[in-house]
């Protein structure tokens, strides 16, 4: 069988839809798919750099969306019974006893196999999220090029 | 139709991919790790736990043109076979 293209749309920044995500485009890119995730709203903070990063030259309300925001798959909160960030602490846990890869060692993965991240630059200008903030050597862009992208795509999935 | 256990058990020079303890996607991504030191022609054994694996190798190997030969259970994991293309 020839290999195929897979587009996600990480619409969500809920720790277990990106864990889904990011599963479903490990699993693509071991079947010899290539693979596009877009990252949007909510879904950058999962490509969100750990650490604080100076930036000066945003608005008041961008500081505060800045400053809000988890920032990286660590701070992530979960969809349902998120229990003020219990919740995703009780599920790593069972995570790592059932052997299951962390959202971390997801992305880390993806990214050695080859998975292409896209950050959506519009959602990026309206969260004041800036390029150093987030995940080094991904591209930038937006509808055009993932559109141009799930044409070429047999599976798109939106989470 | 795969193969049956005595057939699989016969198998000599197979090369094992170790992908016990691991969850979905964990064997997958050990088997297209270990896809490139297989020499075409080869068997590649994985051997794992997550029961999942039983329906997800034979998926893999499907799309990457391997033929899928069978597995069976040994103490307590699962021994999984493929002729790689």
């Amino acid at each position: 069988m020839e290999s195929t293209k897979k587009t996600i749309i990480v619409f969500s920044g809920d720790f277990d839809k990106v864990m889904a995500a990011f599963i479903i485009a490990n699993g693509a890119a071991a079947m010899d798919d290539e693979v596009v995730m877009f990252f949007t709203f909510w879904g950058l903070n999962a490509i969100r750099k750990d650490s604080p990063v100076a930036a000066p030259d945003k608005t008041f309300v961008q500081k505060m969306f800045g400053a809000m925001m988890p920032r990286g798959p660590k701070k992530l909160a979960m969809s349902k019974m998120n229990f003020a960030g219990m919740g995703p602490k009780l599920m790593q846990r069972e995570m790592k006893a059932q052997n299951v890869m962390s959202l971390p060692e997801l992305i880390e993965t993806a990214r050695e196999q080859g998975v292409k991240f896209i950050a959506c630059t519009m959602s990026m200008d309206v969260m004041g999220l800036t390029k150093e903030e987030l995940l080094d050597d991904i591209e930038y862009a937006g509808v055009a090029s993932y559109l141009g992208e799930a044409d070429e795509s047999n599976v798109n999935l939106f989470i | 139709m795969t193969a049956a256990a005595e057939e699989l058990k016969a198998l000599t020079n197979t090369v094992v991919v170790d992908a016990r303890g691991t969850s979905c996607p964990g064997p997958i991504l050990a088997a297209k790790k270990a896809v490139r030191g297989v020499a075409s022609g080869a068997v590649m054994e994985v051997l794992a736990t997550d029961s999942g694996t039983l329906k997800d190798l034979p998926a893999w190997a499907k799309k990457m043109g391997h033929e899928y030969l069978g597995h069976y259970e040994d103490a307590g994991y699962l021994r999984l076979f493929m002729k790689m293309k």
